[in-house]
């Protein structure tokens, strides 16, 4: 039986590991490669490193960073944030990455997720989807707007409307990370993950406020969710992945011992 | 003691470098012949489309490179679509002839009539029944792997412990793993000869998939 995914973000400011909540108001929390090498030896099934700033200050993925990322885990390994092009994406993997996140270049740029499925596949193309609640908006069905570059701007686009293209065009797997919930550690938000889950055929990681192991049972079960991303949880409680989904597991959930 | 990592423009291959070199295995990235023929054990990896990968692997040669280590006995460990071109034929891009060192073709996932979302790609970490000894894998039981993929082979003979000829005369192989996804129960490691191949990515499964790596790494090509 396939087994549910529990996934560990590295945001990266500065060359540190950082936690903020609703993108602002971050702390420092360590090195990434020290982190990161802790993680895996937890039990983390995957690692996200994402370059927060890289977008905003204009200028490429810290890329040495990632390979030094890359030489302690031996889990899947995605990258994220100033990508800026197909050459980028390659740069990334050739770095060791195996799968890279595209948000704000996706959306500005729709063809770059033809590109890179041809160029490496489709399961090395993640989309970032950022959303952000519209309640009673009339242009956004799903009762959410893509948002981009960390949330500040936003796009027009309405978030399963986006997913099932972006899907279309060459995505292999969406994350779908809530800014209302980001950080805040009350829970995903439940119910564009399940909206998003149930409108594409790709997988799905739920992203953006877990606080205890029964909002990660929740992103699987009321969301849909194939896989949780979390960061609060291990960064600052100095919870172990491996606890987490023995927890999981004493749930019902199948998670990976 | 090298190890070959084929390199025919079919993904990244890095991450298998780093795994390899993490265990031990002198690990090096080649399309070249003469360091092909010097090292002592050859890596078959592969992402992208059956069509696409066997158009690469021909126009390097790397078939008869294949062949050849069948031949003689070289140890060679296939991931991911490198096990499904082991075999004679792929079901994707309208059908590809593919390397026919094994008898069977790869197949695609479908999601069964009882749960319509069930994800393809097949992708995550999946069990690995042991269902047959061989010596890259421990004795009995199971492990976890990460997998991502959307066809399966689907060998010409049938259970996984029965190995008989199938009726063109070539030697079959036999199911070494088995692991269930979209209501099949799929060839997840298949060996014959000095050639192990899995379908799942060892390089990126953890504790499970390196101890696979290094026994590789030590292995003289013999079959048990």
């Amino acid at each position: 039986m396939l087994m549910k995914r529990l996934i560990v973000c590295l945001d990266i400011r500065d060359g540190k590991v950082t936690k903020g909540a609703r993108f602002a108001g971050n702390v420092d929390i360590g090195d990434p490669v020290e982190l990161a090498a802790r993680y895996y030896r937890e039990g983390a099934d995957e690692l996200v490193f994402y370059d927060i700033t890289a977008s905003a200050e204009k200028r490429p993925i810290d890329i040495d960073m990632v390979r030094r990322v890359a030489r302690e885990i031996f889990i899947p390994y995605t990258v994220g944030g100033g990508i800026g092009s197909v050459e980028d994406m390659r740069g990334a993997l050739l770095a060791g990455a195996d799968k890279v996140s595209l948000n704000s270049l996706a959306v500005r740029n729709p063809g770059v997720l033809a590109d890179g499925a041809r160029e490496f596949g489709r399961q090395c193309v993640i989309l970032g989807l950022d959303v952000k609640r519209r309640e009673g908006a009339a242009p956004f069905p799903s009762g959410c707007e893509v948002v981009v570059r960390g949330g500040r701007t936003p796009t027009g686009l309405d978030a399963v409307e986006w997913a099932k293209r972006a899907v279309d065009l060459g995505a292999g797997e969406i994350c779908v990370n809530s800014i209302d919930a980001d950080g805040v550690r009350e829970g995903y938000d439940l119910e564009i993950t399940r909206k998003v889950s149930e409108a594409v055929p790709v997988p799905v990681i739920a992203s953006g406020g877990a606080g205890t192991t029964a909002h990660i049972r929740d992103a699987f079960t009321l969301g849909r969710a194939d896989a949780a991303l979390i960061a609060s949880m291990t960064h600052l409680d100095g919870v172990s992945c491996r606890d987490i989904k023995r927890e999981l597991r004493g749930m019902g959930v199948p998670a990976r011992t | 003691m090298t190890t070959a990592i084929l390199d025919y423009r079919a993904g990244n291959l890095e991450s298998v470098r780093l795994a390899l070199a993490r265990v031990g295995g002198n690990p090096v990235v080649t399309d070249d012949a003469k360091t092909i023929a010097g090292a002592d054990r050859l890596v078959f990896p592969g992402v992208g489309s059956a069509a696409h990968c066997m158009r690469n692997i021909r126009e390097r040669g790397f078939d008869r490179v294949l062949a050849d280590a069948m031949r003689t006995g070289k140890p060679v460990l296939a991931i991911c679509i490198g096990l499904q071109l082991l075999f004679d034929r792929s079901d994707e891009d309208d059908g590809v002839d593919a390397l026919g060192l094994l008898p069977g073709r790869a197949r695609k996932f479908a999601p069964p009539p009882d749960d319509p979302l069930c994800k393809i790609p097949h992708m995550g970490w999946n069990r690995v029944e042991y269902v047959a000894p061989h010596p890259l894998l421990p004795e009995g039981g199971a492990g976890d792997y990460y997998f991502v993929h959307s066809y399966y082979a689907s060998p010409a003979w049938h259970s996984p412990r029965t190995v008989h000829e199938p009726a063109d005369g070539r030697e079959a192989g036999a199911v070494h793993g088995a692991t269930e996804y979209a209501g099949v129960a799929f060839a997840s490691m298949v060996g014959k000869g000095s050639f192990f191949a899995a379908q799942c990515h060892p390089e990126k499964s953890a504790g499970d998939g390196l101890a696979l790596l290094e026994r590789f790494c030590a292995w003289d090509g013999s079959p048990c």
